[in-house]
């Protein structure tokens, strides 16, 4: 098997990826293409395996069988090419609340292995274009909720990553912030980069190009969100993932 | 009346229900408790049993007369000592100390036996090497009582105003304490842990996991609540009380020379007064980092330094040993060692224990102020 | 049943942290009203005033007719509270969580066992495991269990939904909806806009000030503007070229659509315009708005 892909139109490509943990299977044998600048909803009821097939293709957990490559690189035998073209940012990972704003930047910045100088113009530009200017020496402890999600949002594009993964971005944020960070997710995705997201609010799923639905180690759905309504004759994503998930048999 | 009380007992029986199941839930806390007085214990133990025997004495014999020569003979005959040479002069025994080669220099001196007979009073001087304290306190004692045997033989029953003064010197750490000081300090440091920073650590759990909210809500009396919590460690407190004085009485043949219910009762004060500082803690702090900052800090510290038992507070500056008095431990030490060590009754430890009484009245106040019905 | 008037509450040492300011709210009996609103709004500030756990700077709080500082007592005896950071005894079981708040509540699960027992059943089977162990649905189960142990007549939730699935989170409405038909009035928080339409009532609140109140269907009909949806090929260009129409207010993606939001323009409108600039535009049709949109519409009035 080729170690690098060519095709890269295709930001993720998984082929039966699976996952045991001894007798547990956490992810079964789950394929799905990310073509690029596409938004992909990932969702799931805890413990249906999201997080464990986030951790793979990110290279952080091999899998058991089953091979996928992100940004071209195969996740099994390059997981370090596969972390560098990739950006992370969930509501858990947070930025150092006791550095300020231009420290988080740099120290990220520096974490991804960019030049102070690069890192300078992206800082300049970032602050600009989130309106930050006056903010830059604040700690990010003493931003608002919003303010912080964007931040963390743009810190994760900024060596300007083939693929950012967001575990479930958004919980608990005002709506004009939530649609603002939906614009910036927009934005970004029109530039060419992929956004594969994770979340278990239906809601949240509606924003997104494509979904699947992972029930019990297995993805039960994937499609558009209007296929997927018509295809289980819901009126909501909501509706379809009750009905997919209800019949759950792992709870956590 | 009755059916007020009724409730109120129910409340505090499940809140102390569910308080030892936490405890015992906890296994790892509660096998290093026991741990820690059984290990410190059996390897104090250990280190007495194997290094006491045999123990090289030098003698400086100044008197050279009937009676030291019987002194020497009994000393070389007990199975702790064996005479290792003769020194002329006591400058010359220090030298063989410091180079090691002895564990003790007795000094008998000149006139021994005429000062015996004419003024009935003579004295032997013991010099030690202090720099293993534990092992130099433990042959004085042998020596002493090999002295007071030999006084006894020759001059009859003990209240005959003939007296041997031993008068021991202590070399390096001369105002070390008795093998036996021990005991009370790991009996004051157990009891320190688990009333002062187990009860506010685990109180202000309750707080940090938001069940206090509930627990402020309910019609139980949020005061009561905080009391129950503490019967439990109460009790693992007196047991540890008792797990500690066997194994003392059983490994280090710590006797218990005075009364075991006033020793219960000094530690029920002195655990008493931990607790209360514990909840003091727990109603000024939000955090378990800080509560266990401040139990250590504050109390575990101060005690160690200042308890007297692992530093002789006769030795440090006046200022700190001013600063001792306020620490408790001190005053609980000292009377355990009476009661255990010295046999001596209530009538000797009662301003102590008034005063350990008092520290838990001005903490429980305090803890009472600080307490809130409400959130901040 | 829970009555708030001109509620104020600051923080900090000078006040100058403003978590509540003049909150006016009516909670009915036998009701199930949300309080909807992101994290740091003032829900959990508006929750322990009502709950008499925080007294408020100014204004006046009953609940059943009793005063939440006065009466603080009764009170506590009569309300239910599930705290949000509320996480049990995680090293005891569940059986044994249960028992410990039914006896501090000085009853027994036997007595208000028909209460729970819809619940409970699905507990039962773990009923010997520690609540650590249990899924994060499970768990505000047992804790809803032990919250309504005692047959309160107000329950106080605060946000209890947070974290939990969507699967959970249907399964937790559908039992307060059982639980307000035991006649128990439910005051809940939520972040989550989604879950406005289980509500009887609700409240939007931001930044301390409530924004609106009434039934779901009452505040989305208040709505003032239209709002349109499209679908299009090319969703990027729509939107820049939407968002110069004068008389646009708001243009942003969803998915697969283009949703806007007019005072003055009518589908017929958009899609001319549209079609000037030579985008394919498929079907422009009107969409009711939903509870996000009402919030975002009332935030923009009060900024």
């Amino acid at each position: 098997m080729k170690d690098r892909i060519l095709d890269t139109d295709m930001s993720i490509e998984a082929h039966n990826l699976t996952k045991k943990f001894g007798d547990f299977i956490a992810v079964d044998s789950i394929s799905l293409q990310v073509p690029r600048g596409e938004i992909f909803g990932f969702l799931g009821a805890n413990g249906a395996g999201k997080t464990t097939a986030m951790r793979m293709l990110t290279g952080l957990l091999r899998p058991t069988s089953g091979s996928a490559f992100v940004a071209g690189y195969n996740i099994a035998t390059d997981s370090e090419q596969v972390k560098r073209n990739i950006g992370y940012m969930s509501q858990k990972f947070s930025l150092y609340q006791d550095l300020k704003v231009w420290e988080n930047i740099e120290y990220y910045g520096g974490l991804y292995g960019m030049s102070l100088r690069q890192i300078k113009e992206v800082t300049d530009l970032m602050m600009h274009k989130l309106d930050m200017d006056q903010e830059r020496n604040t700690l990010v402890s003493q931003l608002p909720l919003g303010w912080k999600q964007k931040l963390s949002f743009s810190i994760a594009i900024m060596h300007r990553p083939r693929i950012v993964f967001l575990d479930e971005p958004t919980g608990g944020v005002d709506p004009i912030t939530r649609r603002q960070f939906w614009n910036m997710i927009y934005e970004t995705a029109r530039e060419g980069i992929t956004i594969f997201v994770t979340t278990h609010y239906m809601d949240e799923a509606e924003y997104c190009g494509r979904v699947a639905i992972m029930v019990d180690g297995r993805i039960e759905a994937l499609g558009k969100t209007s296929e997927l309504k018509t295809q289980f004759g819901a009126s909501s994503m909501d509706e379809v993932f009750y009905m997919l998930a209800r019949g759950a048999k792992r709870n956590e | 009346m009755t059916m007020a009380n009724n409730t109120r007992f129910n409340q505090l029986k499940a809140f102390v229900i569910k308080e030892i199941h936490h405890i015992l839930r906890d296994r790892k806390t509660l096998l290093v408790l026991f741990g820690i007085p059984v290990v410190q214990i059996v390897l104090f133990g250990f280190a007495l049993s194997n290094e006491v025997k045999n123990n090289r004495l030098l003698i400086c014999d100044q008197a050279h007369d009937v009676h030291s020569a019987m002194l020497i003979t009994r000393l070389d005959a007990s199975k702790y000592f064996d005479v290792v040479g003769y020194v002329s002069n006591p400058d010359e025994g220090t030298d063989r100390l410091r180079s090691g080669s002895a564990h003790m220099v007795v000094v008998i001196p000149s006139g021994f036996s005429a000062d015996l007979r004419h003024s009935h009073e003579t004295s032997v001087q013991l010099l030690t090497d202090g720099t293993n304290p534990n092992l130099a306190a433990t042959i004085q004692l042998y020596v002493q009582s090999i002295v007071n045997d030999f006084r006894n033989q020759i001059f009859g029953k003990p209240d005959i105003p003939y007296e041997i003064e031993v008068s021991p010197r202590m070399l390096y750490n001369p105002q070390l304490k008795g093998s036996y000081t021990f005991v009370p300090g790991v009996m004051a440091m157990v009891l320190m842990i688990i009333c002062t920073l187990m009860t506010s650590v685990s109180i202000v759990r309750e707080k940090e996991l938001g069940n206090m909210e509930m627990l402020l809500v309910s019609p139980m009396n949020a005061m009561t609540a905080i009391f129950s919590k503490a019967i439990p460690y109460l009790l693992l407190s007196l047991m540890l009380v008792t797990v500690i004085l066997i194994l003392s009485v059983t490994m280090l043949d710590v006797p218990i020379r005075g009364s075991i219910l006033l020793l219960y009762l000094v530690s029920l004060v002195f655990i008493i007064t931990s607790l209360s500082f514990g909840l003091a803690i727990s109603t000024a702090t939000n955090s378990q980092q800080v509560a266990m900052l401040i139990s250590l800090m504050g109390l575990m510290l101060p005690t160690l330094m200042f308890g007297g038992f692992m530093f002789p507070i006769e030795n440090m500056p006046i200022p700190l040993q001013v600063l001792s008095n306020v620490v408790p431990a001190k005053w609980f030490y000292y009377s355990i060692n009476d009661i255990m060590i010295k046999g001596l009754g209530f009538g000797a430890v009662y301003h102590r224990v008034l005063l350990l009484a008092a520290y838990a009245a001005v903490f429980l106040a305090i803890s009472y102020r600080n307490f809130k019905i409400r959130l901040s | 049943m829970i009555s708030v008037s001109d509620i104020s509450k600051s923080f900090g040492k000078k006040g100058e942290i403003k978590a509540l300011s003049h909150i006016n709210m009516e909670v009915r009996e036998g009701e199930l009203f949300g309080l909807l609103g992101p994290d740091g709004a003032g829900k959990t500030t508006l929750f322990r005033i009502v709950t008499t756990l925080m007294l408020p700077d100014s204004g006046l709080v009953t609940v059943g007719g009793y005063n939440a500082v006065k009466d603080f007592k009764i009170l506590r005896s009569k309300l239910g509270y599930m705290p949000g950071r509320f996480s049990l005894y995680q090293d005891l079981t569940v059986a044994e969580n249960l028992t410990f708040y039914a006896s501090i509540f000085n009853t027994t699960i036997e007595a208000n066992y028909h209460l729970i027992r819809d619940i409970y059943v699905q507990l039962e089977p773990f009923k010997a495991r520690r609540a650590g162990a249990l899924s994060g649905g499970m768990k505000q189960k047992l804790a809803l269990c032990c919250a309504l142990i005692h047959k309160p007549e107000v329950l106080v939730l605060d946000e209890p939904t947070t974290g939990v699935d969507a699967v959970s989170r249907k399964e937790f409405w559908q039992m307060l909806r059982r639980l307000k038909d035991e006649g128990i009035t439910i005051l809940v928080s939520t972040p989550y806009m989604d879950e406005a339409s289980m509500c009887d009532r609700l409240a939007l609140i931001q930044q301390g000030l409530i924004l609106d109140q009434g039934t779901p269907d009452g505040l989305v009909s208040g709505f003032p503007d239209r709002l349109l949806s499209l679908a299009t090929p090319d969703i990027y260009r729509a939107k820049a070229i939407v968002e110069k129409i004068d008389g646009v207010d708001d243009a942003y993606i969803f998915g697969e659509s283009l949703h806007i939001k007019t005072a003055a323009l009518n589908e017929k409108a958009i899609a001319a315009a549209l079609a000037a600039h030579g985008v394919a535009a498929g079907e422009v049709r009107s969409i009711l708005p939903s509870i996000e949109d009402v919030f975002l519409a009332k935030m923009h009035d009060v900024s």
